[in-house]
């Protein structure tokens, strides 16, 4: 039996990581709760994210915690690119077809990441990398206590845009009402391909953090954009908090399974939450009931 | 029988259909080794994705975990020749049970409780899942080091163990995708098909006009996921090995779902099309690429990836019914 010690360390990484897979599920949820389609293409743009990330220091030493909002920028006209070209014509039809789409979309993503950078894993190794903090009897990781203060202040950054802004208000007008929008005027098209790109910069931002804390390969792609799903059912899809607390449950669920089970097999853990949210509370934890 | 079998079947249809399937038996003393090998991964596509096709585009129930049949068939097939010395007909019957009895749990959860849509379909990714974790931990099976058949000597075809040459293969899966496309027609005009896909057109509809919803749809994934357990056994005993992270894993469950999406999801040639137009095409470049020395991993999943995103985005009904159209076989809309 691990003691007490070890079990809050662990307990407190997993939140910390946590939060950085929750500012990656937040792009996903703000993305599906007013574009309304699920963006099966999230974890491998993730991946591209941590790519640039390893890529940007590789060759410069440029820290990814600098690098983030350039890579967040990026990311956003990715987002951008995307859904004023190849979604927005697929709103009006039918959910299968915009899975098929995004489906596509992340087969070609992951294996031009393939071609590209190989199957080798690669990491960051920074010069703080192996730092750490006491708090009383709590050993922080520096990396991971810097990466989710980051995502942190991202997320506040989306939330504070989301509530004050005017733009922010259109967006999310056309969230409520779709039809309501169109008719004030409001060109919807843009708005929602500038949803996606903010949906995208959370996931660049979210990647340039989390290339600190794992490596990096192609397949990672798929397994994140599942994780993104995980967390966002659970904590209740289209809904902000939500998605942070997801993450956070998430990340404490996955360290302590791989604490008293085997690391490998803590994923079940989290497919099992997610089944059981799925079948007892399908709107998710914080979600609002489907209408 | 065989009135009713063939009952509107364009004349036309019939003979590209009778021709088809001439040259497929033709095929082994046509084609070489090679083009025989592609044929077989052809005709297995054409038999997984007629399976799903009888969940997403008979019924309206989008799948995209049905790598977890494959593998639940596979192992148990596997594992009963393996530890017992059970051959893969009787194992047969073991794995078609195990994938009937996983896809009735899914399809219990899921319309018991109300999960539909966009939920469905990730409730099936999380099982397949699921079981690829949980059987890189079975060690009962070889775990993630994977379950091998002891291979056999290929100077003979012995179809009860079904060891022996591509040959032998080629005829069961050709038999296979003979019999569901049979099948599939049959239950597309059956009281079962209609049912289906009143339910995909306009669920609520259907229930108000008496369907019980909720039993058709179980039909659909236990039917569903029994055949493509039989692709499992054909798969495991083809390829003599199993690995959970290759069988489970959800590029797998993407692969079956290509060649019907493709081709044309809720018809009958779709799935076959789809399959002939994918790998054929993926075959093709990838000798192409070969010869120009630009075979890297991944080309060949950067080709499906494109090739699906051209055919949602020009024919987001698939290939067939523009096919049907352009070769006259188009079925009077009653």
């Amino acid at each position: 039996m691990p003691s007490l010690e070890l079990v809050l360390n662990v307990a407190l990484g997993g939140i910390l990581a946590g939060l950085v897979y929750g500012l990656m599920a937040l792009g996903l949820s703000v993305i599906f709760g007013v574009v309304r389609v699920v963006n099966f293409a999230h974890g491998e743009m993730m991946t591209i994210a941590m790519y640039l990330a390893v890529t940007l220091f590789a060759a410069f030493g440029l820290d990814p915690l600098i690098m983030l909002v350039p890579i967040a920028a990026v990311l956003f006209a990715l987002g951008y690119a995307m859904q004023a070209g190849l979604i927005n014509p697929f709103i009006s039809r039918p959910e299968h077809s915009q899975f098929m789409l995004l489906v596509a979309i992340a087969l070609i993503m992951t294996n031009v990441l393939l071609i590209v950078f190989g199957p080798d894993a690669q990491s960051v190794q920074t010069s703080y990398s192996l730092d750490s903090f006491l708090v009383g009897p709590l050993i922080v990781d520096a990396t991971k206590a810097y990466a989710a203060v980051a995502a942190l202040l991202v997320a506040l950054a989306l939330f504070v845009f989301f509530r004050f802004t005017l733009v922010g208000k259109a967006i999310r007008a056309c969230a409520d009402n779709y039809v309501g929008a169109l008719v004030v005027g409001l060109d919807v098209k843009h708005l929602y391909a500038l949803t996606f790109g903010l949906g995208a910069a959370c996931v660049g931002a979210a990647g340039a953090m989390l290339v600190l804390v794992i490596d990096v390969t192609p397949p990672l792609g798929p397994a994140l954009t599942l994780l993104a799903f995980v967390i966002v059912i659970t904590g209740g899809l289209g809904s902000m908090p939500g998605a942070l607390l997801g993450g956070v449950m998430i990340g404490l669920t996955e360290a302590l399974a791989g604490l008293f089970f085997t690391p490998s097999a803590k994923s079940m853990f989290s497919f099992g939450l997610l089944v059981l949210v799925l079948l007892f509370r399908p709107q998710g934890i914080l979600g609002k009931k489907a209408s | 029988m065989r009135g009713r079998l063939l009952d509107g079947v364009p004349r036309r249809a019939m003979a590209w259909l009778a021709a088809l399937l001439a040259a497929l038996l033709a095929a082994p003393w046509l084609a070489n080794d090679y083009l025989l090998t592609v044929l077989i991964i052809i005709l297995y596509f054409a038999y997984t994705g007629q399976a799903w096709n009888i969940m997403f585009g008979f019924a309206g129930q989008l799948s995209l975990g049905h790598a977890i049949y494959v593998g639940l068939g596979g192992y148990a097939a596997a594992a009963l020749y393996v530890h017992f010395g059970i051959g893969p007909w009787i194992g047969l019957v073991a794995a078609v049970a195990l994938g009937a009895a996983c896809g009735a749990i899914i399809g219990f959860l899921a319309f018991r409780f109300g999960v539909g849509g966009v939920y469905f379909a990730i409730l099936t990714i999380a099982f397949a899942e699921f079981a690829r974790i949980g059987f890189d931990h079975f060690s009962w099976v070889g775990g993630s080091g994977g379950l091998f058949l002891p291979v056999a000597n290929y100077s003979q075809s012995d179809i009860w163990n079904l060891r022996g040459k591509p040959i032998m293969f080629y005829y069961v899966i050709l038999a296979l995708t003979v019999a569901t496309f049979l099948l599939c027609h049959v239950l597309l005009r059956s009281r079962v098909g209609y049912y289906w896909q009143a339910i995909r057109e306009d669920e609520a509809a259907a229930r108000a006009l008496g369907i019980d919803t909720f039993r058709y749809k179980m039909y659909a994934v236990v039917i569903s996921a029994g055949m493509t357990s039989v692709a499992g056994v054909f798969f495991a005993f083809y390829y003599n090995n199993l690995f959970p992270e290759q069988v489970f894993s959800i590029g797998r469950s993407i692969e079956i779902i290509l060649g019907p999406m493709i081709g044309g999801a809720g018809t009958l040639a779709g799935p076959i099309v789809g399959a002939f137009l994918l790998t054929g095409l993926a075959e093709t470049m990838w000798e192409l690429l070969r010869a120009v020395g630009l075979d890297a991993p991944g080309t060949r999943q950067v080709f499906y990836g494109l090739v699906l995103l051209v055919i949602i985005i020009v024919q987001p009904a698939g290939v067939w019914p523009w096919l049907a159209r352009l070769l006259g076989l188009e079925k009077p809309r009653s």
